[in-house]
């Protein structure tokens, strides 16, 4: 590897201040987006936890702290931070960082539109939380914002103000971003390949990105439909969309947007599916096990998640209940494919537990007990007896958000290294992770039970059940254990960033190609490319060799889950090619 | 265009006729992925519309106007005009992958001519419908279609117009002409989503 000698630059080596913050305000490099989507997104990230932290402080006891409509705001804007600004965008980061470096590209296919996608990102999340400073507050209808409690038509006691409109139009605009960066990757995936990164060699997290790629091109442009009608139907049309005094079909709102809403959830899971799945290729010291299948899965959930809208709409007699029963049952399959996936390739490896293993193990546990509730959830009898209730806020959190969470986190200890050429600390990794481990388990199991007693969601205030008030101090005291565990967290970054540890091209003894470039990468990304021959360059480039004449060696795969295309040596592979 | 010494690709007719022989850039692909975006945009909005229609008790504009006014041969007209102005726009795509700069400029200057024609004719029939955008789901959906649709037809004849200036400018050759053919088959998909279900649903469904 004489490549990775030499062209270890700093960025910021003899350049002042603001020609830094310059070069970032203008920069195409889809790494320094990436980076600066990072930044945003988890600054949002802090600012949604702080609502929470507001939510348990009012919940912890019985009677009211903060008034009610504070309290709609409150987690209103909790769940549109949450999901808008930070677990899609997170997202998005680690796809522009990462993708690229993993396919051997130069860049993204559109550099320019890449960052036109963060600025509309920051402008639209800007706008969405400047809504506190108007007249009437925030949006206060939930983050789903259902009409008619939405509508301005003269039906509502105290109808939101521009709030509402600035919430409408902020997502609007978050949406455009998000399609624009969707276009990006596919395009960047399906052209800007290094040559032998065939398809089924691309790394897995790359295919989370060609999948959510797709789930985003094509259901985002449905919500902001439903956005723009929602505007409309507040300015000038009266309600005629979705008011039913005015004509109007308040679930023709729910159907326009849970159709983007549910593959949304995907969206923000898939990444982070992905970036467990190179995690454990590199900590077990094993390939993935059953490559084609993780991605066979992975299309599979992709398709599933656009025939399942309605199980959100169960208890309001508008959908056809056994259809969206049976196949939001189905997906429990693709799931489960990888979830067992996972376990076996964990199976009598070499696993080694680094802060980010750690995190990819803590995401399987998360997401196994929110994969079960939600086949809860796909049962209408059940759905119709926990609908709204806390039942539904520990499952949803326990799968889209904390299991999500912990896989991007996991990717924040996997990639930092790649990014800033230094180690996170691992001392105070392992405790962020124990903190936050406990302290989310803490919040969400004990919400899993709540909502089994009947508590609803949304309520700034519970009556004195038994039972009621020590579960909701417990979800508190564990809102703010995870709240401390990720001060370790924002701690550790800007200490490691300080003094961590150096980190070589391929701290990790990685697999896949971007840990085949220096830590950060030149403005090029590579100087020189390995071989491609399977989905594991870096192996082949380290032990190919050595492993040639090894019967259980493939190049292509490891012989496990090689999905019919059969054991292929490297001369039969470079045979095809030549 | 012929490829120097290399064997001749096969390439689908239709893919042919589209984009023709030459790879895909990053650019058409680009454009392609967008056009799946609108297209789920539209329909996000025309199963709006459906939806209302199939489920209301007032379908007509509360005001008592009347849906549309007059006959419809004006629309009708404008329909297919803006539509067969896909027939210039491909003629201009077939005439710059020949490299015929002038033929292209030409037939590009058809389509904007026409096109602004039927933002004029979209303009005279919002100010005479006689009825306001909050009589009731039919007009909320009739100025929501008609107005989206129109911006895309703003942002296709923009988005021509600036290509019709690169090409005076000398821009474009039979190999350098992504920027064209994605204007083309933009243009392609403003005409047909209005062709195929925006104008029927607008001024037929009862």
């Amino acid at each position: 590897m004489a490549t990775l000698a030499g062209a270890q630059t700093t960025p910021y080596a003899g350049a002042n201040a603001w020609r830094v913050i310059l070069e970032w305000l203008t920069t195409v490099d889809h790494k320094k987006i990436g980076i600066m989507y990072l930044w945003t997104a988890g600054a949002f990230g802090l600012v949604g936890m702080a609502f929470s932290l507001v939510m348990r402080t009012e919940l912890a006891q019985t009677g009211t702290i903060i008034s009610a409509e504070t309290y709609n705001s409150i987690f209103t804007m909790h769940g549109s931070v949450m999901i808008f600004l930070f677990l899609l965008p997170i997202g998005a980061a680690f796809m522009n960082y990462s993708m690229p470096l993993q396919i051997g590209a130069l860049d993204m296919a559109f550099p320019r539109i890449n960052a036109l996608s963060f600025w509309i990102f920051l402008f639209g999340g800007v706008l969405l939380t400047l809504s506190f400073a108007v007249e009437g507050g925030t949006a206060s209808a939930g983050w789903t914002a259902y009409p008619p409690i939405t509508l301005d038509s003269g039906n509502n006691a105290e109808p939101p103000g521009a709030g509402m409109d600035m919430w409408l139009v902020g997502v609007i605009l978050l949406g455009q971003a998000s399609i624009f960066g969707s276009i990006n990757f596919l395009v960047t995936i399906f052209k800007m390949r290094a040559p032998g990164m065939t398809m089924w060699r691309l790394p897995l997290f790359t295919w989370t990105t060609l999948v959510t790629g797709l789930l985003i091109l094509l259901s985002t442009p449905v919500l902001a439909a439903a956005l723009v009608l929602g505007f409309i139907d507040r300015n000038g049309a009266m309600g005629a969309f979705f008011d039913p005094s005015n004509g109007g079909q308040p679930l023709l709102w729910q159907n326009l947007f849970w159709f983007y809403s549910h593959p949304a959830v995907y969206i923000m899971i898939l990444p982070a599916m992905g970036i467990v799945s190179d995690v454990f290729g590199v900590f077990t010291r094993r390939p993935v096990f059953g490559y084609r299948s993780m991605v066979l899965a992975l299309v599979a959930i992709g398709l599933l998640g656009f025939i399942v809208w309605a199980h959100h709409m169960f208890t309001t007699g508008g959908v056809f209940l056994p259809f969206f029963m049976g196949a939001t049952f189905l997906i429990a399959v693709p799931t489960g494919v990888k979830m067992f996936n996972w376990i076996a390739t964990m199976w009598r490896g070499s696993n080694i537990f680094p802060t980010a293993m750690l995190f990819s193990v803590g995401f399987l546990m998360l997401f196994l007990i929110g994969g079960i509730t939600g086949v809860f959830h796909a049962a209408v009898p059940v759905d119709f007896a926990l609908h709204d209730t806390y039942f539904v806020v520990g499952h949803f959190h326990y799968t889209m958000s904390i299991a999500a969470t912990f896989g991007f986190l996991a990717g924040c200890y996997y990639w930092f290294p790649k990014m800033f050429g230094k180690f996170m600390n691992e001392g105070l990794g392992k405790l962020h992770f124990w903190l936050l481990f406990i302290g989310v388990n803490l919040v969400f199991f004990t919400q899993l039970l709540l909502g089994l007693d009947g508590m609803p969601r949304r309520i700034n205030d519970y009556a004195d059940n038994p039972g009621w008030e020590l579960m909701n101090m417990l979800i508190t005291i564990g809102a703010f254990v995870s709240a401390a565990g990720m001060m370790v967290f924002l701690y550790n970054v800007f200490y490691s960033l300080k003094w961590g540890e150096r980190a070589g091209a391929d701290p990790w003894e990685g697999t896949t190609l971007e840990w085949a470039t220096t830590s950060p990468p030149p403005a090029h990304n590579f100087d020189s490319l390995p071989e491609i021959r399977s989905e594991r360059p870096l192996f082949d480039l380290r032990f190919g060799e050595r492993l040639q004449d090894d019967p259980h060696y493939h190049v292509n795969g490891n012989g496990h889950g090689n999905g019919g295309g059969g054991a292929r040596t490297p001369s039969a592979t470079a045979r095809e090619e030549g | 265009m012929a490829v120097g010494t290399l064997p001749q690709r096969r390439v689908h007719p239709i893919r042919s006729f589209l984009v023709g022989e030459e790879p895909m850039t990053t650019g058409l692909w680009g454009i392609i992925f967008f056009i799946f975006s609108e297209i789920m945009f539209f329909a996000g909005l025309i199963a709006a519309m459906l939806a209302l229609h199939s489920d209301t008790l007032f379908w007509e504009p509360t005001n008592g106007a009347g849906r549309v006014e007059g006959d419809h041969l004006l629309p009708i007209l404008f329909t297919i005009l803006l539509v067969s102005t896909s027939i210039p726009m491909q003629f201009a795509a077939f005439a710059i992958r020949k490299g015929n700069r002038r033929a292209m400029l030409i037939n590009m200057a058809i389509v904007l001519v026409v096109g602004t024609a039927f933002i004029i004719n979209q303009y005279f029939e919002w100010t005479h419908a006689g009825f306001g955008i909050s009589d009731g789901p039919y007009a909320a959906t009739f100025y929501t279609l008609t107005g989206f649709h129109g911006a895309h037809v703003i942002g296709g004849l923009l988005f021509i117009f600036a290509q019709w200036l690169r090409g005076l400018l000398g821009h474009f050759d039979a190999r350098r002409n992504t920027a064209i053919e994605a204007a083309t088959l933009y243009w392609h998909f403003v005409g047909f989503v209005w062709l195929l279900v925006i104008f029927p649903l607008v001024f037929f469904l009862s």
